[in-house]
């Protein structure tokens, strides 16, 4: 019973994991400059502008002009939300699908569950881009359709997950007890595995949105994401391609950002891994 | 271990079966009409007529799927359209080319990775162990598009030590031309799965070091070298295996963009190449060939963990 926190532990306060705050902050911040971008981005990202074409990084522009002679800054500044959305919007998605097919799988006895985990069987044998390019291959390429497509990739592994824990919960006594207690499924489903199954799952889910933002963005590198003039980061540093040499600030800009914000969320998951799996508690 | 083997078998050709009803079923079932998507939405009525009566559009699905299955039994792997050329010997040829990287990659992930992952867990805590966890925060957030661009940028245009793209077979330019242009494409593959294999390796090593058993082994005076090679390895590589066949899933994804940015002449550019030009006969084919690949890789790893871990081997375990 080493999952659960005993009443008296609840209260008492842990310090923080270190990677836990940092990578908190650095999210944070890139969300903050996501949602007020608008406001403080000091041009129109998506302004043409002749005369200052290809410029070098300077005082009026921070990370240089592209070949339009858009600011780069504030085109950086207008991708942070593709990045961010498409992480979180393809996760979110795989959590709404894998929670419940994966606890039916757990609890369910019959046909259905099997039905449900030879699906996901399938399904983990196709490598995710694969399944990614598939999608986008018979349709028009737009961003919904790469963070619906990221997401329902990775339903088979959430479901997985998610059966794994519940399996592993309605083994536990608490769980048998409301059976014998005589309650429904649902509510047991309910009321006891799904509080009890958050930890893994939200250390996955930082995982996975990772995952998401690497695949999302390698997407609309390759064309089958968000479309020009969008300023989502992977499609910029596509279009720098061709200004490689002569204007190497259009590409690293985006890509330095992405960086940062994958390495802060993995720190964010590393903490959250430290913070809630009893096993790795009291270890350096 | 042969009945293990031989069900691990039939589940991998229950999947291949399942996966070619998916293919066909997602590109013949999502809405739009696919001699208009091949032929783009201008195209005129009898153009759509005449596609629609060369693929065999108008029959029933099922005939359409026992055509294309069948065939696919046969080896016969369909036409692609935009080159008018069979897609079987297009994609073995693509298929050599990309096994050459992928096969080098692989390679130097499982050596580098379980190396630098036991250098670390040996000497845990250490100045060189922090550095390699450092690197791997680093190696694991960068995105594999974003390398190439960064290599090209520091090896191709500004040192301007190696070719930035394309590609030389060994007969037209000798070895060291053709190795040239595989330098770069391996280093981009390599560089986030050497830092998850290694990491991994690491953490199930400091778990395997620390259990009763190696404090056993080393209790009754076993040397140190020993303990290592014999008791502590192979129970810590078990994990590592799996990982390793996660990450050729992992590969193939980077393999897909690598080839494109490097103009490099495989697979995963195929792949691409028939997407943009709607060539759907082609896509079908090379989706299939990339999910086998994908599939005996994942085979094989189970096969070697079975092989490794005695309670599988043994046959007291259901798998």
């Amino acid at each position: 019973m080493s999952s659960i926190a005993a009443p008296g532990e609840r209260g008492r306060s842990r310090a923080l994991p270190s990677s836990l705050v940092w990578g908190g902050i650095v999210v944070g911040a890139i969300a903050l400059l996501a949602i007020i971008g608008p406001w403080i981005a000091p041009y129109d990202p998506d302004a043409f502008s002749v005369r200052v074409r290809l410029q070098p990084p300077s005082a009026a522009h921070w990370f240089g002009t592209d070949e339009f002679g858009r600011d780069v800054f504030s085109r950086v500044l207008a991708g942070a939300h593709y990045s961010l959305g498409m992480g979180f919007g393809a996760t979110a998605l795989s959590l709404v699908l894998g929670i419940p097919l994966g606890l039916i799988a757990a609890f369910d006895r019959g046909w259905l569950s099997e039905a449900i985990m030879r699906a996901v069987d399938v399904l983990i044998s196709v490598p995710p881009i694969l399944l990614g390019l598939l999608v986008l291959a018979v349709t028009e390429p737009a961003l919904w359709k790469t963070i619906v497509a990221v997401g329902l990739v990775y339903v088979p592994i959430m479901t997985r997950i998610v059966r794994a824990v519940g399996l592993g919960l309605l083994a536990e006594d608490f769980v048998q007890a409301a059976r014998a207690r005589g309650e429904s499924a649902a509510w047991i489903l309910a009321a006891e595995i799904l509080p009890n199954a958050w930890p893994p799952i939200i250390v996955e889910t930082a995982l996975r949105i990772t995952f998401a933002i690497l695949l999302g963005s390698a997407l609309s590198f390759l064309g089958l994401g968000a479309q020009p003039p969008a300023s989502e980061w992977g499609l910029m540093i596509a279009e720098s391609r061709p200004f490689i040499e002569q204007a190497p600030w259009i590409g690293l800009a985006p890509g330095l950002c992405l960086c940062v914000l994958l390495i802060a969320i993995n720190l964010l998951g590393e903490g959250l891994r430290e913070l809630l799996d009893p096993r790795l508690r009291g270890r350096g | 271990m042969a009945s293990y083997i031989a069900r691990r078998l039939l589940a991998v050709l229950g999947v291949l079966w399942a996966m070619t009803l998916l293919i066909f079923g997602i590109v013949h079932l999502l809405p739009g009409n696919v001699a208009y998507m091949i032929l783009g939405e201008y195209a005129t009525a009898e153009a759509v007529a005449t596609l629609e009566a060369r693929l065999g559009l108008n029959d029933p699905l099922w005939l359409q799927y026992w055509r294309w299955f069948s065939g696919l039994l046969g080896g016969d792997f369909g036409r692609s359209l935009v080159m008018d050329r069979p897609a079987g010997p297009l994609i073995a040829d693509a298929l050599a080319h990309s096994a050459i990287l992928a096969g080098i990659s692989i390679v130097l992930v499982a050596i580098i990775g379980i190396a630098l992952g036991i250098h670390s867990a040996v000497h845990k805590g250490t100045l060189s162990d922090r550095v390699l966890t450092l690197a791997q925060y680093f190696f694991i957030a960068v995105p594999e598009f974003f390398w190439c661009i960064l290599l090209i940028l520091l090896f191709a245009a500004w040192l301007g030590w190696l070719p930035a793209t394309g590609y030389t077979p060994i007969g037209e330019g000798g070895v060291l031309r053709w190795a040239t242009h595989l330098i770069l494409p391996v280093f981009t593959l390599v560089s986030g799965l050497i830092a998850h294999v290694s990491r991994l390796t690491r953490s199930s090593m400091i778990e395997t070091l620390e259990s009763g058993y190696v404090l056993a082994a080393r209790a009754r005076g076993v040397p140190e070298g020993r303990v290592l090679r014999r008791h502590a390895l192979p129970n810590a590589l078990l994990p590592t295996v799996t990982v390793l066949a996660v990450d050729v899933g992992i590969l193939i994804g980077g393999i897909v963009v690598v080839e494109t940015v490097f103009a490099y002449p495989g697979l995963g550019r195929l792949l691409i190449f028939a997407i943009e030009n709607h060539d759907l006969p082609l896509l079908m084919a090379g989706m299939m060939v990339v999910t086998t690949v994908y599939a005996v890789a994942n085979l094989v790893a189970d096969i070697l963990y079975a092989f490794l871990n005695p309670r599988i081997r043994y046959g007291r375990a259901a798998a």
